[in-house]
C-alpha cells in the first residue's frame, strides 16, 4: 500500500511538471495565446455571420428570428466547441514538437517517467487551457450574437465535453509521435489529422449533406457525438440519459484511442531510438 | 566556485544525501558502474523518397534498390568499455568518431543493433527506468526551454525526477548561489544568459538530480578559462563526495589529463585505446622513439590517425 501511494505521489509530481512547465511556456510566449485566441475568435465571429445574414443570402429566402437564433446557436457551439477541440488536441499534439524546436527532447525521454503519465500531464493542462480559451471567446460572442442558452442543461455538456476529451487525448498522442518520425514535416502533418476531424464531425454543417463514404468518417469521429450531444444539451435542454448511444460510442472511443495513443506512442519511440531520431537535428 | 554543498546539516545537503542513498540501493553494491559489452550501431542517412516507399508497398516480395545516395555510417563498431565506480573516464576521439552516439546510447536514447550496455548491473534497455534514476547528462549544447527562467527550467526537471516541489526549490538557490548567479537573473528567461552562465545551470540541473552516473558530453566546450576551471572542479568534487562515476567527453587534452583516472580514445567508432594518461603517452613515446613519453596530443594524433585539420566539423554520425 506504501509503494502504491508513493507511485501516486511519484506520477502525481511528473503529471504537475507538464502542468506548471505548459503554463509557464503559454505565461513566456503569451504573444502566441493573444494570436490564438485571437484567430479563434474572429473566426467564429465570422462563421456565425453565416448565419446572421441567411436571409440576407439567397433572394426571396426568409426564415423566423427564432429560427435564425438557434441557427446562431449552432454555430456558436460549433466554433466555440472547435476551438476547445483543437486547443486539446495542439497542445497534446504538440507536446513533443515543442520540445524539439527548444532541443529538451533527450533530457525529457531521459527522465525515469511514464509515457502514461506524461500523457494525463499534458491534457489536464490541455482541458484547463481549451476550456478558459473556449470561455473567452464564448463571452466575446455573446457581445455579438444573441446567444438564448434558457434551456440548456450545463451538466450534460459537461460531461459529453469531458468524455470527447478522452478521445482527442487519445489522437493528439498518436499525432504527437510524428515529428519524432518524420523530423522535418512530422508536426504539419498533425493539421492534415485537425482538418479531416473540421471536415467530417458538423462543426459548422450537419454530416448528413456529406457524400455516405464521408459519412463513414463522421461515424468514427468522436467529435461528431461531442458536437451532437453539445447542440442537443444546450440548446434543448436533453438530460445525458436521453443520449445514451452518443455516451456510449464515447466512452469506447475513449477507451480505444488512449490505449492505442500510448501503443502508437511506444512503437514510435522505439522506432526514433533505432534510428537516431531523437537527436534534435534528426 | 564554493563546493555545491558544504554543510553536511544543512537540509538541502541532508536531502541530496537521502536521493543519493536512494540511487545507491538500486545499484547492489556493483563497482561496475558502466559495463558496455560489443556495442555496434550504425545509421543510414539520406531518404529514398516517397516513390521508394510506394513500389515497396504495392511489390512487396520484389526488392527495390534503395537510392545510390543513402549511406550506411558505422558510429560505433563492437566497442566494449568497462568503467569502476567512482571513477572518472575521459572518452577523447576526432568529431564525429562516435562518443556522442555512445553517450546516447548509455542514456537510454539510442538502442544499439548488437551488443549491451549495463549501469550498475541494470541493462539500459530492460531496466530503462531503474537505469534513468542513476544517470544524468550535461551536454555540449546547454539544452533549456529557452523562454523559460533557469528556475522554471530547473524545477521542471526536479518534478521529473520526483524531487519534492518545497525541497526542489531550496536546493535550486542553494546551487544557484554557490555557482555564483545572481539572484536578479533566475526569473528571466534562459536565453538572456551567457553560454557560460547556461552551462553551470545545466550542471546544477544534472546535479539537482542526484544521479551517480553523470554523463558529460564536452562540457566545458566554448567556456572562457575561468568557467571551463569552476566546472572542472565541480566534476572533482562530485566524484569525491557523492560517490559520482563520471565519463567526459571532450577535445582539451589538458582537461581529460588533470581530471581523468583512465582514457579511451574512440576512432571511426572503434575503441582505438584504453588505459592511463601516463601509460599511453609512455607506450606512444616509445613507439615514436622520443626519450621520453610523448604528449597526450601526440597520443590522440597516433590513434585518430589523422591531423587536427582533416576533422570535419560536421558531426556526421553523432
Amino acid at each position: 500500500m506504501q509503494s502504491f501511494g508513493h507511485s501516486v505521489q511519484r506520477n502525481s509530481r511528473v503529471a504537475l511538471a507538464f502542468l506548471e512547465r505548459n503554463f509557464n511556456l503559454t505565461k513566456r510566449y503569451w504573444a502566441w495565446e493573444l494570436v490564438w485566441i485571437t484567430y479563434n475568435i474572429v473566426n467564429g465571429i465570422s462563421v456565425t455571420y453565416i448565419a446572421a445574414g441567411a436571409n440576407a443570402v439567397i433572394p426571396g429566402f426568409h426564415i423566423s428570428q427564432s429560427q435564425l437564433n438557434t441557427a446562431i446557436l449552432v454555430l456558436v457551439i460549433g466554433t466555440a466547441v472547435w476551438s476547445y477541440i483543437s486547443t486539446c488536441f495542439d497542445d497534446v499534439a504538440m507536446l513533443f514538437t515543442i520540445e524539439k524546436w527548444e532541443g529538451t527532447l533527450e533530457y525529457t525521454f531521459m527522465a525515469p517517467i511514464k509515457r502514461i503519465t506524461m500523457m494525463f500531464g499534458a491534457s489536464v493542462y490541455a482541458v484547463i487551457h481549451g476550456f478558459v480559451l473556449t470561455a473567452i471567446q464564448l463571452v466575446v460572442m455573446a457581445m455579438f450574437f444573441h446567444i438564448d442558452l434558457s434551456q440548456a442543461n450545463f451538466w450534460t455538456a459537461i460531461i459529453i465535453l469531458l468524455l470527447g476529451t478522452a478521445s482527442f487525448v487519445g489522437f493528439g498522442f498518436i499525432t504527437s509521435v510524428l515529428p519524432m518520425l518524420f523530423t522535418e514535416y512530422g508536426d504539419k502533418m498533425g493539421f492534415i489529422v485537425r482538418s479531416v476531424i473540421l471536415l467530417v464531425s458538423g462543426v459548422y454543417y450537419p454530416v448528413t449533406v456529406l457524400p455516405k463514404w464521408m459519412q463513414t468518417l463522421s461515424a468514427i469521429s468522436p467529435a461528431t457525438y461531442v458536437l451532437d450531444g453539445l447542440r442537443r444539451s444546450l440548446i434543448n435542454g436533453q438530460p445525458i440519459w436521453q443520449m445514451w448511444s452518443s455516451v456510449i460510442i464515447l466512452i469506447i472511443s475513449g477507451a480505444v484511442s488512449i490505449p492505442a495513443g500510448l501503443w502508437v506512442f511506444r512503437k514510435g519511440e522505439e522506432y526514433a531510438k533505432r534510428t537516431g531520431k531523437l537527436k534534435r537535428n534528426g | 566556485m564554493q563546493q555545491l554543498l558544504p554543510d553536511a546539516k544543512d537540509p538541502e545537503t541532508l536531502a541530496v544525501n537521502r536521493r543519493i542513498a536512494e540511487a545507491q540501493a538500486l545499484t547492489n553494491g556493483s563497482q561496475d558502474a558502466l559495463i558496455i559489452s560489443h556495442v555496434s550501431k550504425h545509421f543510414t542517412k539520406g531518404s529514398n523518397g516517397p516513390l521508394y516507399y510506394l513500389k515497396k508497398m504495392l511489390r512487396p516480395s520484389q526488392k527495390t534498390p534503395p537510392h545510390s545516395h543513402q549511406r550506411v555510417i558505422r558510429a560505433l563498431d563492437d566497442v566494449s568499455l568497462n568503467v569502476k565506480r567512482n571513477t572518472i573516464i575521459g572518452v577523447l576521439g576526432s568529431n564525429g568518431s562516435g562518443k556522442s552516439t555512445l553517450i546516447r546510447a548509455i542514456s537510454t536514447l539510442l538502442i544499439p543493433d548488437k551488443g549491451s550496455v549495463k549501469v550498475f548491473d541494470h541493462d539500459v534497455i530492460t531496466e530503462r527506468d531503474t537505469v534513468q534514476r542513476l544517470i544524468n547528462r550535461v551536454s555540449v549544447e546547454a539544452s533549456f526551454f529557452r523562454r523559460l527562467s533557469p528556475i522554471e527550467n530547473l524545477m521542471y526537471s526536479a518534478r521529473l525526477y520526483n524531487v519534492p516541489g518545497s525541497e526542489a526549490r531550496k536546493q535550486i538557490h542553494a546551487l544557484l548561489d554557490r555557482l555564483g548567479i545572481r539572484k536578479e537573473r533566475r526569473n528571466h528567461p534562459i536565453e538572456d544568459m551567457s553560454r557560460g552562465m547556461q552551462q553551470k545551470v545545466a550542471i546544477a540541473r544534472a546535479f539537482l538530480t542526484s544521479p551517480i552516473l553523470l554523463l558529460l558530453d564536452e562540457p566545458t566546450t566554448g567556456l572562457d578559462p575561468r568557467s571551463k576551471a569552476e566546472v572542472q572542479q565541480f566534476i572533482l568534487e562530485l566524484r569525491a563526495n557523492h560517490d559520482a562515476t563520471i565519463l567526459l567527453t571532450t577535445h582539451d587534452m589538458d582537461e581529460a589529463e588533470a581530471l581523468c583516472d583512465s582514457i579511451a580514445i574512440i576512432d571511426n567508432g572503434r575503441i582505438a585505446a584504453l588505459n592511463t594518461a601516463a601509460e599511453l603517452r609512455k607506450q606512444i613515446g616509445e613507439e615514436m622513439g622520443l626519450s621520453g613519453p610523448a604528449t597526450l596530443h601526440d597520443v590522440f594524433m597516433w590513434y585518430t590517425g589523422r591531423a587536427w585539420k582533416d576533422d570535419d566539423d560536421e558531426d556526421d554520425n553523432e
